[in-house]
């Protein structure tokens, strides 16, 4: 069974974030990497830029696909994990500590509230169809 | 596996090596060759097998069934690549003065007006030398046609989350935003969602019909009414024309633009690359905007018209792959619109009848009648440890081209299975007795779909590893091999 861990908020697009104070720290979920498949490639913003609620801040790539990347609250990237330029599959391997991909900046808290708790979002993968 | 060309050591005499030459004319030092040619070093023999081997580890429509979905790949006639290799088609040059090649203008003129007669459409080119090519230029003149209009704030393209990957690649290279729509729970295109989408700043919507889940889009009246009341354009996409030969005309659904695949519906051979052929068909609208040059036909002379002021130019030098149109004129003569009315008939009748077969053993996720293709879900396998990619790798071991995998998105685990009109009924049942075994195969001896496939010159590639640490050139394999 996939994995949803209890300390993180997720968005209906499948990622995760972790929030400490005014920083947070997104990944995709252990849902996500699964139907993903194997990660070959990722591209992710340069530290410094914004990302915006709802819009694509990167692309994964996986033998099957590409996927957007998309932000769940707006946010300034303080930080991206550059180890997985190298080793993509660490996502695969621990998409929610190893696997990170970019620690924020959150520059509105509110948007925090309109996030999915872990029990919603094992509802919604549970339904079958996202 | 046969070896690389360079790989072979023969010492062959006809190996040209760097020479030094007798002495007896002077070259100057740094005229000279300083390192061996690096040519290959083989007898004609060898070279021969080389080839003839390497051809024979070759898949395609002359080899066996090949129902690889989206792509229509079916049987090209004989007779039309000995009438393309006709050295009066051969011999010719676009360079030539136009007195000398009338016959090539009134063939792609009379292709014309046939692509017109199919499509409804207003008017057509011929450069775009690809289907990706066309949908560019397509792209491109719908700009075009919104600057002409001084209406320069539309800068978003629709597509559904269904649409082929071409499509949004399009929109990016084009500089258009990308908006992707949800299908409905029919998987088809979910109206509200298009209509929240929908306003002054969309260019186009792009659309397949039928569909990548082989599903006629009953809504396309409405659809491309909403299209052109909130101002935008609708493009076709013709990877999916070919159910539609003879019974459906692009122009009657209200598209403005179309791209046609010579090499899906008009069985010209699909090649590795090139050469190919993605003419463009528009409504009388959009005819000032077509590349240059177009052809005129004054009595009974034709010409090339270069004198489109508002063209966007040249998409492609002279005017696109010409021989490749050759094939697709004389299938489409041979043929007649009777004949293309058999095509989509039959090629809607194999994929239904296919699919009626080889639903009970996979789920169907989409019930409704399919036209030319249809997608099965492979997530029962995975009771099995299995992936739909096990079983596309087993059906080689059967001796077919794997079906199109993991596309489209919305459907988990997707095969899609597109059988085409030229298959008879005994290959598809063959091909569904098959999948039988496959299936029985995947609960009793997973492991045969997971190492699969076993008969072929390579065992399972590692597509991982490919895509982590691609080996691209002869230097590159040849030091990862140290």
């Amino acid at each position: 069974m996939v994995e949803v861990q209890d300390s993180l908020l997720y968005a209906p697009s499948h990622e995760w974030i972790r929030i400490e104070g005014d920083i947070g720290i997104i990944g995709i979920t252990d849902f996500a990497q699964s139907q993903l498949g194997d990660i070959v490639y990722i591209e992710l913003p340069e530290t410094d830029e914004n990302i915006f609620m709802n819009s694509a801040f990167g692309s994964i790539e996986s033998v099957k696909t590409v996927s957007e990347l998309i932000a769940p609250v707006n946010g300034n990237i303080i930080e991206t994990n550059e180890e997985l330029a190298a080793s993509p599959e660490l996502i695969n391997k621990d998409p929610y500590n190893n696997g990170w991909l970019i620690k924020i900046k959150i520059e509105d808290k509110k948007q925090i509230e309109g996030l999915l708790s872990p029990g919603d979002y094992e509802d919604m993968i549970s339904g079958g169809n996202e | 596996m046969e070896k690389f060309i360079f790989e072979y050591k023969e010492k062959s005499e006809l190996y040209l090596k760097k020479e030094e030459g007798d002495g007896k004319v002077e070259i100057s030092k740094d005229l000279l060759q300083k390192k061996e040619l690096g040519l290959p070093n083989i007898s004609e023999g060898t070279l021969v097998r080389h080839f003839t081997n390497l051809s024979r580890n070759n898949f395609g429509v002359d080899n066996g069934f090949y129902p690889l979905g989206s792509c229509t790949m079916k049987y090209n006639p004989k007779v039309n690549e000995k009438i393309a290799g006709n050295d009066k088609f051969l011999n010719s040059h676009p360079l030539m003065d136009e007195e000398y090649f009338q016959g090539n203008l009134e063939l792609l003129y009379n292709m014309g007006e046939m692509l017109k007669s199919i499509s409804g459409m207003a008017g057509i080119t011929f450069q775009p030398a690809a289907g990706a090519h066309g949908e560019v230029t397509g792209i491109m003149l719908i700009r075009a046609y919104h600057n002409f209009k001084k209406d320069t704030k539309r800068n978003k393209i629709i597509v559904p989350d269904s649409s082929h990957g071409t499509n949004p690649a399009t929109a990016a290279i084009a500089d258009f935003e990308v908006v992707e729509i949800r299908s409905n729970k029919d998987g088809l295109v979910d109206l509200n969602a298009l209509k929240k989408v929908l306003g002054p700043d969309t260019a186009a919507l792009m659309l397949t019909n039928p569909n990548t889940l082989g599903l006629f889009e009953k809504e396309i009246l409405t659809i491309s009414k909403m299209v052109h009341d909130a101002g935008a354009l609708l493009y076709y996409d013709g990877a999916n024309l070919n159910p539609l030969l003879g019974r459906v005309r692009v122009a009657d659904m209200g598209f403005d633009v179309v791209h046609f695949n010579l090499h899906k519906s008009f069985s010209t051979p699909h090649g590795g690359g090139g050469p190919g052929s993605g003419p463009v068909g528009v409504s009388k609208d959009i005819l000032p905007f077509l590349p240059v040059p177009i052809i005129k036909k004054d009595k009974d002379l034709f010409s090339f018209n270069y004198d489109l002021k508002n063209s966007i130019g040249h998409v492609h030098s002279f005017y696109g792959n010409f021989n490749v149109i050759v094939r697709a004129y004389f299938y489409i003569l041979e043929l007649g619109i009777e004949g293309l009315r058999k095509v989509s008939e039959k090629a809607i009748l194999n994929a239904n009848y296919l699919k009626e077969k080889l639903k009970k053993y996979l789920e169907l996720p989409y019930k409704s009648n399919c036209l030319h293709e249809f997608v099965l879900s492979g997530e029962k396998l995975k009771a099995f440890g299995l992936h739909t990619t096990d079983l596309a790798k087993r059906l080689i071991d059967y001796g077919y081209h794997p079906p199109t995998i993991y596309f489209p998105l919305i459907v988990p685990e997707a095969i899609m299975i597109e059988p085409v009109e030229t298959e008879t009924k005994e290959v598809l049942d063959k091909f569904a007795r098959d999948f039988e075994k496959i299936m029985n195969e995947a609960s009793s001896q997973p492991d045969l779909l997971k190492e699969a496939p076993h008969n072929t010159p390579v065992k399972r590639l590692d597509d991982v590893m490919a895509a982590r640490n691609p080996v691209l050139t002869f230097d590159d394999y040849e030091s990862s091999n140290k």
